[in-house]
């Protein structure tokens, strides 16, 4: 009631300094909802077309001959040729992985190479075998579509956009592929996706799971099964335990994408910095201004300790006077935020949407608070430790 | 009643040295006994440089003597902490300073109120009808709610008596009260205090230059040099 009081009377400095907060809590959580956004929108993008967790057969190695004890061998090996070969016995693994909490959904997919001949025209692909029901769950193929169904019957195939164009296919129109097997197919197109990667576009070819494995030559089996996880941060800890529970081969999103994964922890750590640099500056504003507003109530301290205040109270004054600028500050400051934050996804480029999480609305009020009342801890305990003699001497 | 329950303030032996252990080390007061009545209005004085000052913050519990022994209604204080010297100085004490030092944040009434809000935080119906009534009382009803800077000097303090009154102190210590009022002002604010001194029940001892002042009181104590040359009752003044 009494910093209260003082906050009122000091009015020109109280608003410089809440300006000064504000601003910095405008800057914090800007830039985190920002960083936010932006790190949402790319994971959301690479994830989009790209499964969680890939789990993939074992690399097949070379078998060494047991030697009697202490002989020295000397080998000299040349890695093997990972042929295409299926998952053993995936159906159970299918089955247990579904079983586990933390995996949202997983799908078997049959993948390998191809030649994509039209006419005279010839493309490398990839071909993908897949039951269409579970690997909407994966990959959301149907929002993809530009042009025909999203449906997987024997015979058919969705292709990409770049492939449409490169071979002038449209849906309804008839491909030819050959995996090297003598056993060429002939499907119809019945739709066409864009999935925004080039690369992908360009070459996969999605086939229903039966029909790859013919044309694959691996009747029955699956290469590889595909993963998405409830929280996709923890995505490298399940693809471990999952590894070490079905003794395959677990790649989470992290591992492929590290680059990705190291320019966001980069990003973080940027926006950390801003967060540190700017909580510092905001610091030593209040401390100054509280410093300032110490001397000037000098004075008024003695007056107070002679009436009976005990060094606890005036103390409390002042770190309240601190917590007080910081909150007040920071509830500016998250107004200014959520301008910035209107006026970007209003008139800004456009590119991606940035949500202002309720945590870091929390997260900036308390960190600001708790930033007034360490740098009032100075200033405070000057106020307190004065001698009221001297205090209601001073002039 | 016997002297020892009568006797606010009981001063033994009372030594205040400045710089302790330093080659400069100063005595200002050389071993004072004093001892005010409950109904004392009394007044000290003493040129300047003569210890009033510095006896007049051991007396408030502002500063520490560096030896003898102060007893506040009965209760030795050498030994207190500063917690325990706040409580006592909040309780049994008021001040009345020369600038009357109101806080300038607050209005009149808020000032009156503050010592009460130190002690229980936000004051009740009771102790703002009290504060009220010490208003009105100096003349100041009309003023509650103004600003200190708003206020002429003897308007401020008379809200500074005001304040020193509202915790119904024993001791009511003024330190050059009507120091820079001029005659007629000054005049007033002694009969106030005079006037409350003896309506609440509380001593007064004030520090003043004004001999007319002093002539006023019913005893005049004599500081020079740290030592007490002179303390003299003058007419019917309390029964002892």
């Amino acid at each position: 009631m009494l910093a209260l009081q003082f906050l009122r009377d000091g009015r020109g400095q109280t608003v410089t300094i809440l300006v000064g907060v504000a601003v910095g809590v405008a800057v914090v959580v800007f830039v985190s909802a920002l960083i936010q956004g932006l790190q949402s929108n790319i994971v959301q993008r690479t994830l989009g077309t790209q499964a969680h967790i890939r789990v993939l057969a074992p690399d097949e190695v070379n078998r060494q001959p047991v030697v009697a004890k202490d002989t020295l061998q000397l080998v000299w090996e040349d890695k093997r040729a990972q042929r295409r070969r299926s998952i053993n016995n995936w159906q159970q693994v299918v089955a247990t992985l579904d079983t586990l909490p933390s995996v949202g959904a997983v799908s078997p997919v049959i993948a390998g190479p191809a030649f994509a001949g039209r006419g005279a025209a010839l493309e490398s692909v990839a071909l993908t075998g897949i039951d269409l029901q579970r690997y909407q769950q994966i990959i959301p193929l149907p929002d993809y579509i530009i042009d025909g169904s999203a449906r997987l019957e024997p015979g058919e195939a969705m292709i990409g956009s770049e492939l449409a164009m490169t071979l002038g296919l449209r849906v309804g129109d008839k491909l030819r592929l050959d995996t090297g097997r003598d056993n060429p197919a002939v499907v119809n197109v019945v739709a066409v996706f864009e999935l925004g990667v080039r690369e992908l576009d360009a070459r996969n070819v999605y086939l229903g799971l039966k029909q790859a494995q013919a044309l694959l030559g691996l009747p029955g089996g699956v290469t590889q099964l595909d993963l998405v996880v409830d929280d996709i941060f923890a995505a490298d800890t399940i693809a471990r335990r999952i590894a070490r529970l079905t003794g395959l081969e677990a790649e989470s999103w992290m591992e492929k994408n590290a680059q990705l994964m190291n320019a966001l922890s980069a990003q973080s750590l940027s926006t950390n910095m801003i967060i540190v640099f700017v909580s510092l500056s905001v610091a030593f504003g209040i401390a100054s201004v509280l410093s300032v507003s110490v001397v000037q109530r000098t004075r008024e301290i003695g007056i107070l300790r002679a009436m009976g205040a005990g060094r606890q109270q005036v103390l409390q004054v002042f770190l309240i006077q601190g917590a007080l600028y910081g909150l007040l500050g920071a509830l500016m400051g998250i107004a200014g935020a959520y301008v910035l934050v209107w006026v970007f996804n209003t008139f800004g480029p456009g590119l991606f949407y940035i949500p202002v999480a309720n945590t870091l609305v929390v997260f900036a009020l308390v960190l600001a608070t708790v930033v007034g009342v360490l740098a009032a801890a100075v200033p405070s305990r000057r106020a307190a430790m004065l001698d009221p003699v001297v205090a209601i001497r001073y002039v | 009643m016997s002297e020892a329950e009568a006797a606010v303030l009981r001063l033994v032996g009372l030594r205040k040295s400045y710089n302790v252990g330093l080659s400069n080390e100063t005595e200002v007061l050389h071993g004072l006994d004093l001892v005010i009545e409950r109904d004392d209005f009394a007044a000290l004085i003493g040129p300047s440089g003569s210890g009033k000052s510095t006896l007049l913050n051991l007396i408030g519990l502002l500063d520490q003597p560096s030896a003898g022994e102060l007893y506040l209604l009965g209760e030795p204080t050498s030994t207190m902490d500063d917690a325990g010297r706040t409580r006592l100085r909040g309780e049994s004490i008021g001040f009345v300073f020369q600038f009357h030092h109101l806080v300038q944040a607050f209005g009149a009434l808020d000032n009156v109120l503050m010592p009460l809000m130190l002690r229980h935080g936000r004051p009740g119906p009771a102790a703002i009808d009290r504060a009220r009534g010490l208003l009105a009382a100096m003349g100041l009803e009309k003023y509650a709610q103004t600003r200190p800077n708003q206020l002429s000097g003897g308007q401020q303090q008379r809200v500074a008596i005001a304040r020193a009154l509202v915790t119904q102190p024993s001791l009511l210590l003024a330190d050059e009260p009507t120091g820079n009022l001029d005659t007629r002002t000054a005049a007033d604010v002694f009969e106030l205090m005079r006037r409350f001194g003896r309506e609440v029940g509380c001593a007064v001892l004030l520090v003043t230059h004004d001999p007319r002042l002093s002539a006023a009181c019913d005893r005049t104590i004599d500081l020079v040099d740290g030592r007490i040359v002179s303390d003299t009752r003058v007419g019917p003044s309390g029964t002892g």
